[in-house]
């Protein structure tokens, strides 16, 4: 909403500075988005003193004047007819910019140098005199700003209204605003707003009845309409200063008719619609559901096509407005109207909200319509209107006015409780005070009895309905600074925090520890990720949920999977010369379980891991990364959050399509299903636009919390020193190490003197025939209860040793 | 006998003095105080002096051979650690570089609000990204075609379905399950269907509920102020403006005061000297009634915080869109 300082001043005596009323205004919950100032284009306009002027060699109708500027004497060519030595004028000077982007320049006119401008009232936009120079005052030294010359001043705010305040969506609104902060408060004057129009009203004989008639067939969502007839009227331009008003506030002049319209809605925050009377058909305005009519051309010339339900306004034959919206092309006012029916009407807000949704119209009335105008300033506004129109149309009216209402406003009414009152805002108001407060924004106060009150609600404050309400009201307009501060007083209570929050945190502060960097990446992906990653037809992260309303292609669906997003950093930081990546990320994956209900959202740990596996230093050369350091990375993190009895398994190509082949696994533990690590197929990895070998891991961390022991148990720490031996197996390259770990394992339980068995050399190659590979285990043996000798463990151990020999049919080196 | 305490004393001070490295050191070290060294020799031969003679000698010998030692722990101390040692290693060379990972700006910010309120006995909860209509809009009094769902541009999944747009969906889901009194904050991810300079598609807030009886506009204030407080620091002032949301009555913006320019008008605060940090208010009765609180008994308050913004000002970060394009330079700097 645009409103100017000069047409605030019309309606309330505001002294406030432009400065003051930016202040004030937002702190009354009009927030003040921009001040603009009107005369800013007036910047390098001065007076000046005309003091030589002859023909202009090569043109008749141009002279060549000598024009003084205070500190200089300008030559500037001029083709007013009016332009005479010793009058003084305004002048542009060089770099001026003019209304209409009309840059001065120095330049040459006709082979004469001309350094500015003179300029005429309509050229600056002061009036609509466009016929010669402008004359002022001739006792005006020259070289002064016109804008202090003329004393020009006035501002636009641009006020950036909640969807609560339709009342403010108009002038008068926002002057009652700004009376009431005054100090101390003035009267707003609406009665005595200036109406810049000669003579009074020139009602005709004919009464409006027996030329036009109003039905309303919905009064659900008209409750209200009316009317007012214009004859005699002539259409055309508006009277300069209308012109200006309405490009002050941003709306364009499009003819008198039309311009009454918009200058009394934004003035009076009620939207009206004109109609050429002699295209109605019979006369007739029935308002009704769109019904039959499945097609409208709407006055900007565009076809619509309507549903229903939709309220019409319709002549005798067919729809001629999409109600509150916008009007028909097939009853528009045309330079050739005469007479013109003009429409002031209160509509149901949510039917105009749906109308100007399904039709994609906003418009400036749709706008205050669906916020809700005042259901009781129908026709008083239309009576200002006429009078409006009649004086820049030299039209007649019709005597009386249509003013159809079936369905009649309630007044609201609220209780209000100063006590409860004071409780919800933490204030100590009195009655008098609250009092004082309401009734400077029209409230009518009604003292029951000391600390109860009865309110009436202005009927154009359609926001308010409830004690609740008042209390926004007393707290604005008392200030919220005003407001002490208090901390709340409560009583203790017992808090259990979702483990998960932890947990999450855990796992985090975890991943740092492992040198990882914690990425947040957008919800939403391409719908192609899935398939870029392989994914296979049946494969539940194709259940994707998509957006009806996407951003962009790119971001078209939501992720069943934490991938796509950590491919899109790697190349985004490969591509800013970052090889080396580590980087994690927790957040949900969305698996759609269907149209209309809410899809499965998952919590999932990822992380990807790529470029060398040291910062280049001078200790050591640099090395890819590998399976074994995001491996590593996961058994760390599995055994910090201490989860036991995790079990990795080759990863099959159906499950998990976008790992390498034969270079990714599946992570269990305790039988359940965890995630998965490995390398990334390279299709996949060009698929995403990728360049270079990446590790990846992706754990459920549902599952993790599910698996993870809720608590510490510290064990004992053994008093006696244990034994080592080593067993090496030289065996089949395609047996699986973690198989021979876990069958020696198996001794754990069996001999309580084995404590543990690991993996600590693998070997292939010569003199180990081809296919073989040796590994090497170690057995630590101990006992809790004295020192061990070696030959109280010998014969376990080779019994271990031929175990693992004869199972997996392993030679000794 | 051998020479004399003095004698020994001075031969021994100077070939100390003399000793060019280490190794020298321990010789003279084993010459005088070695198993056989000379003066452990004078020392084990002081029992045959006689009785007058015994005490002094020593005395003497035993301060001898403390001064000793001490000259030769020095002088090894000197070769070991001095820049003309072979062991002497270039202490300047940079160490062995270990990879530091790092907690996600957004993260911290929302680490540090959760302190905040689990100090003031505040639960946290989490919903739903993908919600319904009815707990982002209708239960929190927008219902369809209210022109504040203008305020929000809504991604759809469907009719009914969409991404929440805020997290104050978190206060009916709280409250359905939850008897007053009720105290939490509700951290998350919300998306709004808007992309430029300033708006990225998604971004993370921080619900607040707070129902109790007697819970008032000046509690809300009390209990922003002291979050405000708390993340940046005790100067800066809060500015509370009136405003609307639907769900809450009296409504009211926050601005804190421009950290960057302390006020004084800046790029950052677009030369006002306040910045609009959060959305709060008073909970709107219709919302209790959707939830079947008794609003004759309960009041409460709620508030909204982005929490890229603040920590765009408490870290400096100038573009919005650093927080999810996660280059690892920008990601190492926290």
């Amino acid at each position: 909403m645009k409103v100017s300082l000069s047409w605030l001043k019309e309606y309330a005596a505001i002294e406030s500075t432009p400065r003051e009323m930016v202040a004030k205004l937002t702190m009354a919950g009009l927030e003040v988005e921009s001040v603009e100032e009107q005369f800013e284009y007036l910047d390098r306009v001065v007076t000046a003193r005309v003091e030589e002027v002859v023909k202009h060699p090569g043109a008749d109708h141009l002279k060549c004047c000598r024009v003084n500027v205070g500190d200089a004497v300008l030559k500037i060519v001029c083709g007013a007819p009016n332009v005479r030595e010793g009058m003084v004028v305004p002048c542009a000077m060089v770099g001026a910019v003019l209304p209409g982007d009309f840059k001065i320049k120095k330049g040459k006119l006709r082979g004469e140098v001309s350094e500015g401008m003179l300029c005429s009232a309509s050229e600056l936009r002061l009036n609509s005199d466009g016929t010669g120079i402008m004359e002022l005052d001739s006792s005006l030294e020259p070289g002064i700003p016109l804008v202090e010359a003329l004393s020009l001043s006035d501002v636009v705010f641009e006020i950036d209204l909640t969807p609560n305040r339709p009342d403010c969506l108009s002038v008068i609104g926002v002057a009652r605003e700004a009376a009431a902060f005054q100090t101390p408060p003035v009267r707003l004057n609406v009665p005595e707003a200036i109406i810049p129009v000669d003579g009074g009203k020139k009602q005709s004989d004919i009464s409006i009845d027996s030329l036009a008639r109003v039905d309303i067939l919905d009064p659900e969502l008209c409750p209200r309409y009316c009317a007012a007839l214009l004859t005699n009227v002539t259409v055309g331009p508006s009277p300069y200063w209308l012109q200006r008003r309405l490009e002050s506030v941003g709306l364009t002049s499009i003819n008198n008719i039309v311009d009454v319209t918009n200058y009394v809605m934004v003035e009076t925050g009620q939207p009206l619609h004109a109609f050429d009377f002699d295209r109605l058909a019979q006369g007739r305005i029935e308002v009704r559901a769109a019904g039959r009519d499945t097609d409208f051309i709407t006055l900007d010339g565009k076809e619509h096509s309507l549903e229903p339900d939709m309220l019409m306004i319709c002549d005798g034959d067919a729809p001629v407005a999409l109600a509150g919206v916008m009007g028909g092309e097939n009853s528009e006012i045309l330079p050739t109207t005469t007479r013109v029916l003009l429409e002031s009407a209160y509509f149901n807000p949510v039917s105009i909200r749906k109308t100007s949704k399904r039709t994609g119209i906003a418009t400036d009335a749709s706008h205050r319509f669906e916020r809700g105008v005042d259901p009781f300033a129908t026709k008083d506004v239309l009576d200002r209107a006429v009078a409006l129109m009649e004086a820049v149309s030299g039209g007649v009216s019709a005597r009386g006015t249509i003013d159809v209402n079936p369905r009649k406003a309630p007044r609201v009414n609220i209780d209000l409780n100063v006590e409860r009152l004071n409780q919800r805002l933490g204030t100590d108001l009195g009655d008098e005070q609250i009092r004082r407060l309401l009734e400077s924004v029209e409230f009518r106060v009604d003292q029951q009895e000391q600390g109860f009150m009865s309110v009436e609600v202005p009927t154009f404050r359609v926001d308010v309905t409830r004690p609740e309400d008042l209390s926004e009201e007393v707290a604005r307009l008392w200030g919220y600074d005003n407001i002490k501060t208090s901390l709340p007083v409560v009583s203790s209570a017992e808090i259990t925090l979702s483990p998960r929050l932890a947990f999450r945190d855990n796992i985090r502060d975890s991943m740092v520890g492992f040198g990882f960097s914690e990425a947040i990446n957008y919800s939403f992906t391409a719908a192609e990720s899935v398939d870029r990653l392989k994914l296979g037809q049946d494969d539940a992260r194709r259940s994707v949920e998509r957006l009806l309303n996407p951003i962009s292609e790119d971001l078209a669906v939501m992720r069943s999977t934490l991938l796509p997003g950590l491919f899109e950093n790697m190349r985004r930081n490969n591509a800013q010369q970052v090889d080396r990546l580590s980087l994690f990320e927790v957040g949900n994956t969305f698996i759609s379980k269907g149209h209309g209900i809410q899809p499965l959202e998952a919590e999932w740990l990822a992380a990807v891991l790529t470029g060398p596996r040291n910062i280049s230093s001078w200790h050591a050369k640099s090395v890819s990364v590998d399976f074994f350091d995001i491996k590593g990375v996961v058994e760390g993190l599995l055994s910090h959050l201490g989860i036991s009895g995790v079990f990795f398994a080759r990863a099959t190509l159906d499950d998990h399509p976008y790992l390498k082949a034969g270079n990714g696994a599946r992570i269990e533990a305790s039988g359940r299903p965890l995630g998965v690590v490995g390398e990334i197929d390279e299709a996949v990895l060009k698929n995403f636009g990728l360049r270079q070998a990446a590790f990846v891991f992706e754990l459920d961390l549902t599952s993790l919390l599910d698996l993870a022991p809720d608590r510490i148990v510290s064990k004992p720490l053994p008093k006696f020193p244990a034994i080592s031996r080593d067993i090496t197996l030289i065996v089949d390259g395609d047996i699986l190490s973690a198989d021979i770990v876990a069958e020696a394992a198996t001794f754990v339980q069996k001999d309580p003197l084995v404590e543990e068995v690991f993996l600590f050399d693998v070997y292939e190659g010569a003199p180990l025939a081809r296919g073989k590979r040796s590994i090497s285990l170690r057995v630590v043996y101990r006992s809790w209860s004295k020192t061990l000798k070696e030959k109280k463990i010998k014969g376990l151990h080779d019994s271990i040793s031929k175990h693992l020999v004869a199972t997996f049919k392993a030679d000794l080196p | 006998m051998g020479r004399t305490l003095e004698e020994i004393e001075s031969s021994a001070l100077e070939a100390i003095e003399g000793a060019l490295d280490l190794a020298e050191v321990e010789v003279i070290s084993t010459r005088y105080l070695g198993r056989k060294g000379e003066l452990t020799t004078f020392l084990r031969n002081i029992s045959k002096l006689d009785d007058q003679e015994r005490p002094l000698a020593g005395k003497a010998a035993n301060q001898l051979k403390v001064k000793l030692e001490a000259s030769i722990r020095q002088a090894a101390d000197l070769f070991s650690h001095g820049d003309n040692s072979p062991a002497a290693i270039d202490v300047t060379l940079p160490g062995r570089p270990q990879v530091r990972g790092s907690i996600h700006p957004v993260t911290r910010i929302t680490r540090e609000i959760s302190d905040v309120f689990l100090r003031l006995g505040f639960d946290i909860v989490e919903g739903p990204e993908v919600e319904t209509d009815y707990y982002n809009f209708e239960a929190l009094n927008i219902p369809k075609y209210h022109p504040a769902r203008d305020m929000q541009d809504t991604f759809y999944v469907s009719d009914s379905i969409l991404l929440r747009t805020h997290t104050s969906p978190n206060q009916p889901r709280v409250m359905e399950k939850t008897e007053p009194p009720v105290r939490m904050i509700a951290p998350g991810k919300v998306y709004r269907c808007d992309s430029d300079l300033t708006h990225t598609p998604m971004f993370h807030q921080v619900e607040g509920l707070m129902v109790d009886k007697n819970i008032s506009f000046g509690d809300l204030k009390g209990v922003l102020t002291a979050l405000i407080h708390q993340i940046f620091d005790g100067e800066t002032s809060l500015r509370f403006r009136p405003s609307f949301f639907p769900f809450t009555e009296p409504s009211a913006e926050v601005d804190i005061r421009c950290v960057m320019c302390r006020g004084k008008g800046c790029r950052i605060c677009s030369r006002t000297g306040w910045l609009e940090v959060l959305g709060a208010g008073m909970v709107h009765p219709a919302v209790f009634e959707n939830v079947g609180y008794d609003t004759d008994i309960y009041t409460g308050f709620a508030f909204g915080m982005g929490i890229e913004r603040i920590a765009m000002l408490k870290y400096g970060i100038d573009d919005l869109r650093k927080f999810f394009e996660n280059d690892m330079r920008f990601l190492r700097q926290f």
